[in-house]
């Protein structure tokens, strides 16, 4: 098999649409193209037979009682901005305190900065070295004014799975709402709503092999009946939750990718894990000084974010350009600020600044893995060649001890 | 990012990579910036009896657009005496890289390390004169 270039590992921005997910979706444009709202006709009772089915299917993958807790969105943002400020609005007059992670997606995060503004209270639980939230951390910033705590189930760049089965028994016994944004974690590692006492969560279709545009928000309909202030007013489409004409085709797709993971996830997981393992073991047997960010064993299956000490991320992802891969350095994004995500870790700046992410997917051959091993390995050296910190390093050096200028 | 073609040509083919004797009485070293910032440079230059630059070499830990401008930095001051190589400006490099507005930090810190060597070597200098004039 010849490779095709630039070889892609960056499957937790997005995959691509499984053959399988696009050929379910494509009768949903042109042939059953009804709007599901549509009550009087038999292209509207097909779109809205196809929906309902697709409910299941969501439900399913995360152990939900029924589709009826599936209530479709644009993707995990509307989602996040859904379960978050739909919450606080609804139970204002319970509480106004909301705890939350460092290490949340951006979508969580700005959700809780927004409604700070408005007068909640928000506490941000941090990381251990290890990427991990300790949920005795959880436990004790709940006040009697908490509403809603918000923990990702697994973390987009360095693949932390958090303890959410924990996690959930505080919450519950509390009687504090749990959300968990579980956009990378499913389909992926062990998710199951009821097991876990999670009461709504956030997913995309775009991260799980289906098309982007869609995602749901699971919300709990028993035990407790979770209910939501709806942000987006219309036709009170997805039971008065979430209005707008529900894209058909997309949700089609969202449950056919479901479907598949319900099926292979388990095999696939290990088989991905497989491919990570062979990357970080062939990097690591050639080069030194190079650190994986996050635990080794609370880890999505796919990730490996590593830290090439003496390198810098940017110029290492400008010699790999042959992989498409994505790094924590600042200067890949318009902040000047490297990831907050390994920040909040305790990562020095230097070595946030040489974290490369590679994220393995369901497409990725060993044949891959094998060439991006040996380009990496190359590639590193030859610019530590001409890393002024590797020479100082190599000669017994303590860049700590250096006074420099910042600038 | 989009690269300029002249910061790939620079990045993949840089000049004058290497390490000049620190303890040697004609080179002077720059060592500017920092890791916590994400750009290390470190430029030599050995000065001759007549003030010429004989000889630069550079080691940068930083993006592609550090590392070409320290590698324009090396090829521009060669030949030139420390006094031309001292009035080298940023803006210089950045326009012969089409360096955009976020890499433009780059060259100040090729323009620093510049100013660096020659300030070190001319202390060097100094202290050698000092030393022969007891």
């Amino acid at each position: 098999m010849t490779l095709k270039f630039p070889i892609y590992m960056d499957n937790h921005a997005t995959t691509p649409v499984d053959p399988r997910v696009l050929s379910a979706m494509l009768p949903y444009f042109t042939e059953t193209f009804g709007n599901a709202a549509s009550r009087t006709h038999a292209y509207g009772w097909s779109a809205e037979g196809a929906v309902e089915g697709a409910r299941e299917s969501v439900a399913r993958l995360i152990g939900a009682e029924s589709g009826k807790e599936i209530v479709f969105t644009s993707g995990a943002t509307e989602s996040d901005n859904l379960a978050i400020k739909g919450v606080a609005e609804y139970y204002q007059s319970k509480g106004n305190h909301i705890v939350t992670t460092t290490i949340e997606h951006k979508a969580v995060l700005d959700s809780c900065k927004r409604l700070e503004k408005q007068g909640f209270t928000v506490t941000y639980v941090n990381v251990g070295a290890d990427g991990l939230i300790n949920p005795k951390d959880i436990e004790a910033a709940i006040t009697d004014k908490t509403i809603l705590v918000s923990v990702m189930l697994a973390n987009n760049e360095v693949g932390t799975i958090q303890p959410l089965a924990e996690i959930g028994k505080i919450t519950r016994a509390r009687g504090v709402l749990l959300h968990s944004d579980a956009v990378q974690g499913l389909g992926k590692t062990p998710f199951d709503v009821r097991a876990m006492n999670v009461d709504l969560a956030s997913l995309t279709a775009h991260k799980v092999y289906g098309p982007k545009g869609v995602g749901a928000l699971y919300v709990r309909r028993s035990k407790p009946r979770v209910r939501l202030a709806a942000q987006m007013d219309g036709g009170g489409h997805e039971r008065g939750n979430r209005s707008g004409t529900l894209n058909v085709p997309g949700i089609v797709g969202f449950a056919k990718a479901c479907d598949i993971l319900f099926e292979e996830g388990v095999v696939e997981a290990e088989r991905v894990r497989g491919l990570r393992d062979r990357l970080y073991d062939r990097i690591t047997s050639e080069l030194d000084a190079v650190v994986l960010n996050g635990s080794a064993e609370q880890r999505l299956p796919g990730n490996l974010n590593i830290s090439f000490a003496f390198v810098e991320g940017e110029g290492l992802m400008m010699a790999i350009k042959d992989v498409a891969v994505s790094s924590g350095s600042a200067c890949t994004t318009a902040s000047l600020e490297p990831s907050y995500v390994l920040r909040s870790m305790g990562l020095e700046e230097d070595m946030a600044h040489s974290s490369i992410r590679f994220g393995l997917g369901r497409f990725n051959t060993e044949e891959e893995v094998d060439y991006v091993a040996e380009l990496v390995i190359a590639k590193v050296k030859r610019l530590r060649d001409m890393s002024p910190l590797y020479e100082m390093h190599k000669a017994g050096i303590d860049l700590k001890s250096i006074q420099w200028a910042a600038h | 990012m989009a690269y300029s073609e002249k910061v790939i040509e620079h990045y993949e083919n840089p000049r004058n990579v290497g390490s000049l004797d620190q303890d040697d009485e004609a080179v002077g070293t720059g060592l500017v910036g920092a890791p916590a910032c994400g750009d290390v440079m470190r430029l030599q230059i050995r000065v001759n009896e007549a003030g010429v630059i004989e000889d630069a070499k550079f080691k940068t830990f930083g993006c592609g657009s550090a590392i070409a401008s320290s590698s324009l930095a090396t090829e521009w001051i060669k030949g030139k005496t420390i006094d031309e190589a001292a009035t080298i400006k940023n803006s210089q490099i950045a326009e012969e890289l089409s360096l955009p507005p976020v890499k433009i930090h780059c060259s100040v810190l090729a323009e620093d390390a510049i100013k660096s060597a020659i300030e070190d070597f001319k202390k060097k200098r100094a202290a050698k004169q000092a030393l022969a004039s007891q």
